[in-house]
């Protein structure tokens, strides 16, 4: 669905890439997170696969269309959920969704509602209803709260049947409750509508249901898989163990066939075992044991702080 | 037929905000009758036997066609606007094209002007300047062709402007010159040479040419140039203003 390859972005008068040089791929369907720090390069990339920034080089193509060739095309193709909502202030909640479908041909303007297609104001009642907000669908923006304004957006954004949703760091600024709620509208609209999902963040924990996860620091690609492959290739689990002996504790784990790396002490990965079970078969007295168990949040964590030394 | 729509819907939007926006309209209308009022009467006062002409009725025209103009290229500001709150990038991903998009906001900043123009036609009546029922049509039309050119112009001094202060404070010095080589409340059939040339080349000249021609009639010693020539000129600025700055603004947004 979406095919990255080799995208480049340096800003006029910045010294380094925003974006580095990122290849991926989105499957159809798919929940994807871009997942990094801040200042990773994740707005960037969002900004040109929909197509309101130039790449410097490299490319990109959304369901086939090249974003820079058939930019229309792909416009029409996607949806966004900017960082910062992008609701007019001035407006009325149904007018924000009649600007939205005008601009998108899915109804031809009129100036008020009720001289809008009968279909159109048919969805515009059933979007009120599902958001719970029947009374004050007339009412101006600034009168909502920040989670409705969002759920709002998201509902807007997905009348024109998009391929992808792009989703820039949705629940940014928002307070637990209200991210958790807008959470499970989310997965409610991915299961409903079956639209591949791509999404940013800097909260781990909103990436452990993707399909997969690919992790973005310093405008490179860090890490890219399934959460649990990434759990794998990110966290590093073994125990530190010395002994006063250490030549036959080395000879003892390489003839348990345990992997260690470097020199005293000892790094043995756990590779599925135990720290337990690895213990237990060490006969040569032991001096120092460490274990080494990091959550994937811990993993994240340190993958991001050492590229940013 | 989509893009028919939307160029409506974005005029539309720019309309409804001026409605809801009740500090503006008071100030857009406080400014040009203070101009024609007490400017006008007071210069029409102290030379207006000199002149030879009425100045009241002179700069009645002036500054009417002035404020059509300046109210929808200062309207395009809001282009700008709608970028620093986000707004922008809702537009700009749609699928319409960047044309659109821009001739959209040309037609909803020109409804704008059109509220001003009438109340300003109103104070006129109140100051007594004669305005007959046919005038009044030619003035009509002159007056929405006088806005959607304000707008083009608009378009292309905010080209390649990055925020809302740059052209806050860029606006006043390609305004305030032409106030007055456009005529608007001086007589600019004697020029010297270079401020001639400079009139020549300032686009509120036409503008405030054009309404002239509405008023006094083509034939009049007041006006510049005739109005079919004058349609001419605004007509061919506007195509070039409106392809040139969509241009440079599509690019300066995308090449960031």
């Amino acid at each position: 669905m979406i095919r990255v390859e080799d995208l480049v972005k340096r800003y006029k008068k910045a010294e380094t890439n925003a974006v580095d040089g990122i290849s991926f791929q989105v499957k159809p369907g798919e929940f994807f997170v871009l997942l990094g720090p801040n200042g990773a390069g994740k707005t960037t990339t969002i900004s040109i696969l929909t197509t309101t920034l130039s790449p410097t080089s490299g490319g990109a193509t959304i369901d086939g269309s090249d974003i820079v060739r058939d930019a229309s095309a792909v416009r029409r193709k996607v949806g966004i959920i900017f960082q910062r909502p992008s609701l007019d202030q001035n407006l009325t909640a149904e007018e924000n969704v009649r600007f939205h479908a005008v601009l998108y041909g899915i109804f031809p303007y009129a100036p008020t509602y009720g001289l809008m297609a009968r279909g159109y104001r048919a969805k515009v009642e059933e979007l009120a209803r599902l958001l719970g907000i029947a009374r004050d669908i007339h009412k101006p923006i600034k009168t909502f709260s920040g989670g409705m304004r969002r759920k709002l957006e998201i509902m807007r954004s997905l009348l024109h049947d998009p391929k992808v949703l792009f989703l820039d760091e949705p629940t940014a600024g928002l307070d637990v409750p209200t991210r958790r709620t807008l959470w499970e509208h989310l997965s409610e609209v991915r299961r409903t509508s079956g639209t591949t999902v791509f999404l940013t963040t800097h909260y781990l924990e909103e990436a452990e249901e993707a399909d997969r996860i690919c992790i973005i620091d310093k405008g490179k690609v860090v890490s890219f898989g399934t959460p649990d492959d990434i759990k794998r290739d990110l966290v590093e689990e073994y125990v530190l163990i010395d002994a006063a002996d250490r030549s036959a504790l080395r000879d003892e784990l390489a003839r348990l066939g345990h992997a260690t790396s470097g020199g005293a002490p000892f790094k043995v990965q756990l590779d599925g075992h135990t720290v337990h079970s690895i213990l237990r078969s060490i006969e040569t007295p032991l001096s120092v044991v460490k274990t080494h168990t990091p959550t994937l949040e811990d993993a994240y964590l340190e993958i991001v702080s050492k590229t940013s030394d | 037929m989509t893009e028919a729509s939307a160029i409506l819907a974005l005029a539309h939007r720019d309309f409804i905000k001026l409605l809801r926006d009740r500090q503006r309209m008071v100030a857009d209308f406080a400014f040009p009758l203070i101009f024609i009022g007490i400017l006008g009467t007071s210069l029409q006062a102290g030379f207006g036997s000199q002149a030879g002409i009425n100045l009241l009725d002179y700069v009645f025209t002036g500054v009417l066609a002035q404020t059509v103009w300046q109210s929808s290229a200062l309207g395009l500001i809001s282009l700008l606007a709608d970028r620093e709150q986000d707004f922008s990038q809702e537009i700009f991903v749609s699928p319409i094209s960047r044309y659109s998009i821009i001739l959209g906001k040309i037609l909803g900043e020109s409804l704008v002007g059109l509220p001003q123009a009438l109340a300003i036609i109103i104070f006129g009546f109140i100051l007594q300047i004669h305005i007959g029922p046919d005038q009044l049509a030619r003035m009509a039309l002159a007056i929405v062709v006088i806005a959607l050119f304000g707008g083009a112009f608009g378009v292309i001094v905010l080209a390649n402007l990055s925020s809302q202060r740059a052209a806050n404070q860029i606006f006043p010095f390609v305004l305030l010159p032409q106030f007055f080589l456009a005529g608007i409340f001086n007589p600019i059939q004697n020029l010297p040479l270079p401020l001639d040339i400079l009139s020549h080349l300032a686009p509120m000249r036409y503008a405030v040419d054009l309404l002239r021609d509405a008023y006094y009639g083509s034939t009049s010693p007041v006006v510049l140039t005739d109005a079919a020539t004058n349609v001419l000129i605004i007509g061919a600025l506007f195509l070039v203003f409106m392809v040139i700055g969509t241009f440079l603004f599509v690019r300066a947004e995308r090449n960031r």
